[in-house]
C-alpha cells in the first residue's frame, strides 16, 4: 500500500495515510510520463552520438587527423 | 542577513512514502529551509525529478529556471505557467549506487509576505558514477498568500524510501 506523510509542524503529529483513487491515477499517469520521457532522452542521446560518429568520419576522410576531429568537435 | 535557524519539524520514513507534506507551518519566522536526504523507488533509471506545492495549489501559477550538469555536458531550461515546481533532476532513484542519498535544499524567503514567493533550490545527486547530477534551480509561486503547507513528491509516480529525512527549518532576521 502506497502511502502519503503529513507532519503537523504546530502539533507534531506525523500522519501516515493511503493515497486516494485520485492520488493513485495521477501517479500512475506520472509514471507512465516518466518512462516516455526517459526513452525520448535516450533515443535524443543515441541519435547524437551516431551523428557525432559520423561527422568523424566523414572528417577523418577529408584527412583530419583524430587531434584535429576532436579540437573541432570536442 | 538571517542568523537563526531553528528546527521546526523533522521526519526519517521508517517505509516508503509517495508524499511528505509540513503543514500548519507557524507563522512566526522570516524564511523557511527545507533539507532532504533521500532517495526513491523509480525504476530503470538512476535520477528521478521531484516535485513542490506549497499551500495545496496544483493551479498554474508556477515558473522554473533550472540550470543542470553532470561532468560532461551542461543544459538550462525554463517553463512559465506551470502546476508544480520539478526542476529537482538530481535525486537518486533506483538504478543510482545502492545506498547513496541525494541532498536537496530548499530555500524560501519571506514567506509570510503579501507578495509572489520566490525559491530557490540546490540539489545533487549522490551516484558513485561519472555523470551524477547536480541542479539549481529558480522558482517563482505567482500567489500572495502566507505559504502555511510544504508538498514534496516524486514527479515520476515512485515513493520515497525508508531512511529518507525531511526537516524544515524556519529562520529569522534578528
Amino acid at each position: 500500500m502506497t502511502t502519503a506523510i503529513e507532519i503537523n509542524c504546530e502539533t507534531g503529529e506525523v500522519t501516515e495515510r493511503p493515497l486516494t483513487a485520485d492520488e493513485i491515477a495521477a501517479n500512475e499517469a506520472a509514471a507512465a510520463q516518466a518512462a516516455a520521457d526517459a526513452l525520448a532522452a535516450e533515443e535524443e542521446a543515441t541519435a547524437k552520438a551516431a551523428a557525432k560518429a559520423s561527422a568523424q568520419a566523414k572528417l577523418a576522410t577529408l584527412g583530419l587527423t583524430a587531434d584535429e576531429v576532436a579540437a573541432l568537435l570536442g | 542577513m538571517p542568523n537563526t535557524y531553528t528546527l521546526i519539524s523533522s521526519n526519517v520514513l521508517g517505509s516508503s512514502a509517495a508524499s511528505v507534506t509540513f503543514s500548519s507551518i507557524p507563522a512566526t519566522f522570516t524564511d523557511l529551509v527545507v533539507r532532504i536526504s533521500g532517495r526513491t523507488n523509480v525504476t530503470g533509471q538512476a535520477t528521478d525529478n521531484l516535485e513542490l506545492r506549497f499551500n495545496g495549489s496544483s493551479s498554474s501559477i508556477y515558473s522554473i529556471t533550472r540550470l543542470r550538469g553532470n561532468g560532461s555536458t551542461a543544459s538550462s531550461s525554463a517553463n512559465s505557467g506551470v502546476t508544480v515546481i520539478n526542476g529537482l533532476t538530481a535525486f537518486d532513484a533506483a538504478d543510482a549506487t545502492s545506498n547513496t542519498f541525494s541532498s536537496l535544499e530548499i530555500y524560501v524567503p519571506s514567506y509570510l509576505a503579501s507578495q509572489n514567493k520566490p525559491v530557490s533550490l540546490f540539489s545533487a545527486q549522490e551516484d558513485n558514477n561519472t555523470t551524477a547530477n547536480v541542479v539549481v534551480t529558480a522558482g517563482l509561486w505567482r500567489d500572495t498568500s502566507a505559504i502555511t503547507s510544504i508538498y514534496i513528491s516524486s514527479n515520476s509516480g515512485g515513493s520515497f524510501v525508508s531512511g529518507s529525512s525531511f526537516y524544515l527549518y524556519g529562520i529569522k532576521n534578528s
